[in-house]
């Protein structure tokens, strides 16, 4: 096998799942905050949860569509890159992918457009329908990946013959010991990501004068939600860390930069872990926190990297830096979302002013952490998914097992096309919410796609 | 688990049949929605968005049927999927980008700013094209055997073309159904001008899958198979005539039978499909691997087929139901 196939071959599938994950980051809470807003409106009759409503549906149709288009990519990368990992473990990733596109996919697909753009339509309950089971289908599509990339982690309930996994116990496979904790910390990661998106681009149309109802209860919403949650996410994250722990030891000495086995193990505040030398370099430590967080005793034992060299010198941990600082990426992040939304959480309770009492430097805080749930959830996937290199299934078949033998060049090609496509999609996602938000602030329309200019409008009407 | 016989037999039929099914649907469905975007250079902008409302509500469930037509062929021929994506690789990532290209314009061209919108349409052009040109090329190595010669990517290259022309054909007859007035005459005109595509196209694919492999034809000229298979070709004929002389006619007063020429054109496709389904079982990868051989395990395709006869009626309700919904001409697409 050419190691330059495999690397680019692995690069090739980060750039696409690292795109593809900012999407439904996005969807699958922002359903639910739709689905939110619609409730409110239904009970209340009061418009301004309908402004909510209409602004954020844009912004989730366009966050829908780029998650469809660059999720069509990874059912196709599994063949034309990894065809090892189907013929391997097909018969048990099989059957999760299936339920993920059955029951999810077309869920969301086909009441999408209901939920779009059937709203004058549709009675209003129906729409209010459509807008759950989208919200639902997206929630149950997550659980599925999850499920499958959990098993990938923490893999039981099959048994291998003639190298091939045959599934022996189906809900042990679904309820695989990190399945509960990954899919509990990536849906608070979904609405923490969401909650500071609608905070920030909010902030921004408040900033730029569109000072409206729909925008004060939007950002109300998100501020307080972003301010719940995110200590429920560092405690999850905590029990999250703790189950890595017990079924993957190695990736948690990689985040802890943690080389040598020990009691009263050191919190690595910052180090350059070096990889030939096997220490790390300009270390900084708060002494035994390690054992304790990891432990909960000071004088607790940790194991260490050193433990996971073959007698042969085969290494069987993940590079040591990109997980350490993929982890203190995610935890700074982390803390600061801490730090902005119970500041914003407290301004607008404290003056009872609302949106009103917030100042000037709090509404540029939250603009600019905007897409700092995209910085944490990513940062995060980066950690646990390099975390359980060298295997792709842990401890049953290599990332090296099973990549194609694509000539290296050719993957290049293909990626560097990926990479351009994806830079401009991404430059113009955002480029479109800010512009949205600005054309909002200044009262203009932006309900109809497609409007024809009165004179070529259809002269027939829709049967209704 | 054995109530109909061996379930490595018979599972992996339904499967392929499912597959079939799934791959049929895509062609037809997401065929006239790719049509619609391959037509945008011929349509002015006004019409453009006439042409967008009309696909608007059903092109992202259209598309799911190709990743349900993929995990499929993912979840229960693992290992047939492998070879064929291996071997289709370029065409593949070509066909992705254009399926990216072209989804994402839709949302773009209708948020972004009105300097911006020529962008995005020529996006939305240029992925439609890219995706029927490259989704035609894959059709045309598959026929020939998946192997990479210059004959085959010759004959490749020109079921590009066919299949792209017969999309664009069948989008027209979509725009004829929804919208009335100037652009749907200007669509008769496209169809008019596209069915040769459909035409060429179905003729080459089957004359050359007999052609490259004897046991196909053997499948096709011998008897007394060749008795029963006789009424495929002829009701293709029967139906490129009955769509030539009703196109030629077309609009007929008060918008009549408007339908009918996407309903003969998805009565065509469904037969040229089923003729290469016959030509290539019991073959998932031509010649090589039967559906048989690259079949999962019977438990854990049986474990899918559970989901899949809950699900999938289910699905077929909401795709009818929102066909309703949004049924009659395009009108504008409001988010309200």
């Amino acid at each position: 096998m050419d190691i330059e196939t495999l690397l680019l071959s692995r690069i090739q599938f980060a750039a696409n799942i690292s795109f593809h994950i900012l999407f439904p980051t996005i969807t699958i809470a922002l359903g639910w905050v739709l689905l939110f807003f619609k409730l409110r409106y239904n009970r209340t009759g009061d418009e301004r949860w309908m402004e909510a409503y209409r602004f954020w549906v844009k912004i989730f149709a366009l966050s829908f569509a780029m998650g469809v288009v660059s999720g069509i990519t990874m059912s196709f990368q599994f063949g034309t890159n990894w065809p090892g990992f189907m013929e391997t473990v097909g018969n048990i990733a099989g059957p999760l992918l299936a339920y993920e596109i059955m029951t999810a996919f077309f869920l969301e697909a086909v009441f999408l457009g209901i939920m779009l753009f059937g709203f004058s339509r549709v009675p209003n309950w129906v729409h209010t329908l459509a807008t759950f089971l989208v919200a639902f289908g997206t929630l149950m599509s997550a659980f599925w990946i999850i499920v499958l990339n959990s098993w990938m982690h923490t893999p039981q309930g099959f048994e291998m013959i003639d190298g091939v996994a045959y599934a022996t116990d189906w809900s042990a496979i679904i309820f695989n010991p990190s399945m509960p904790y990954r899919f509990v910390h990536m849906v608070l990661a979904s609405f923490l990501t969401v909650s500071f998106l609608i905070a920030g681009v909010s902030a921004y149309r408040w900033l730029i004068g569109g000072r409206t109802d729909g925008v004060r209860v939007a950002l109300k919403t998100a501020v307080f939600a972003a301010a719940l949650l995110i200590p429920v996410q560092i405690f999850v994250g905590d029990l999250h860390g703790l189950n890595t722990k017990e079924f993957q030891p190695a990736k948690v000495a990689a985040m802890e930069g943690n080389w040598e086995t020990g009691t009263g193990v050191p919190l690595v505040l910052f180090a350059l872990p070096d990889e030939q030398a096997r220490e790390n370099r300009f270390e900084i430590a708060i002494p035994k926190l390690a054992s304790f967080i990891l432990t909960r005793d000071w004088n607790g034992k940790v194991t260490g990297l050193n433990e996971f060299v073959g007698e042969d010198g085969e290494i069987l941990h993940p590079r040591v830096a990109p997980v350490f600082w993929s982890f203190r990426v995610m935890v700074g992040t982390g803390l600061l979302m801490l730090l902005v939304s119970w500041t914003a959480a407290f301004l607008i309770l404290r003056r009872k002013r609302g949106v009103e009492g917030l100042p000037k430097p709090m509404l540029y805080g939250l603009v600019g952490m905007s897409f700092s749930g995209w910085l944490a959830t990513l940062a995060g996937w980066y950690t646990t998914e390099i975390g359980r290199q060298p295997w792709l299934v842990q401890g049953v078949m290599t990332t090296k097992e099973a990549v194609a033998d694509v000539p290296a060049p050719m993957v290049l090609s293909t990626l560097i096309a990926y990479l351009l496509v994806y830079a401009a999609l991404l430059a113009a996602y955002i480029f479109v919410i800010f512009y949205l938000a600005r054309k909002t602030a200044r009262g203009e329309d932006i309900g109809t796609r497609n409007a024809p200019p009165p004179a070529a409008a259809p002269k027939t009407l829709p049967a209704e | 688990m054995y109530y109909f016989g061996d379930p490595a037999i018979w599972l992996p039929f339904v499967f392929a049949g499912l597959m079939g099914v799934s791959i049929l649907i895509y062609v037809v469905l997401d065929g006239f929605d790719l049509g619609v975007g391959v037509l945008f250079p011929f349509a002015t902008d006004a019409e453009k968005d006439r042409m967008i409302a009309s696909i608007g509500p059903f092109w992202d469930a259209n598309e799911t049927w190709l990743v349900l037509a993929v995990g499929l062929l993912l979840v229960a021929f693992p290992a047939a999927h492998g070879v064929i994506l291996t071997a289709l690789y370029l065409p593949v990532a070509i066909m992705l980008i254009g399926l990216i290209l072209r989804g994402v314009a839709f949302e773009f061209r209708a948020k972004a700013p009105a300097p911006h919108k020529r962008l995005w349409n020529n996006a939305f052009f240029a992925g439609s094209l890219m995706t029927s040109l490259s989704q035609g090329f894959m059709l045309g190595m598959y026929v020939m055997g998946l192997e990479w010669t210059w004959i085959n990517v010759a004959f490749a290259m020109l079921t590009a073309v066919f299949l792209t022309v017969g999309y664009s054909f069948i989008g027209a007859t979509w725009v004829i159904h929804k919208t009335s007035d100037a652009l749907q005459i200007k669509a008769v005109e496209w169809a008019k001008g596209g069915i040769w595509g459909l035409i060429l196209g179905i003729g080459a694919v089957s004359l050359a899958t007999p052609l490259v492999s004897t046991r196909i034809f053997d499948k096709w000229f011998s008897w007394p198979e060749a008795l029963f298979l006789t009424p495929l070709p002829i009701l293709s004929a029967l139906l490129v005539f009955w769509l030539w002389s009703m196109l030629r006619a077309m609009p007929f007063a008060g918008d009549r039978r408007s339908w009918q020429p996407f309903a003969a054109a998805t009565a065509l496709w469904v037969m040229a499909f089923g003729g290469m389904a016959y030509s290539f079982y019991p073959y998932v990868v031509p010649e090589k691997i039967t559906i048989y051989e690259a079949a999962s395990a019977p438990e854990s395709l049986f474990i899918i087929l559970i989901g899949t006869s809950i699900v999938l009626p289910t699905i077929l309700g909401y795709t009818v139901l929102s066909y309703v919904i949004f049924r009659g001409k395009a009108t504008e697409l409001r988010y309200d």
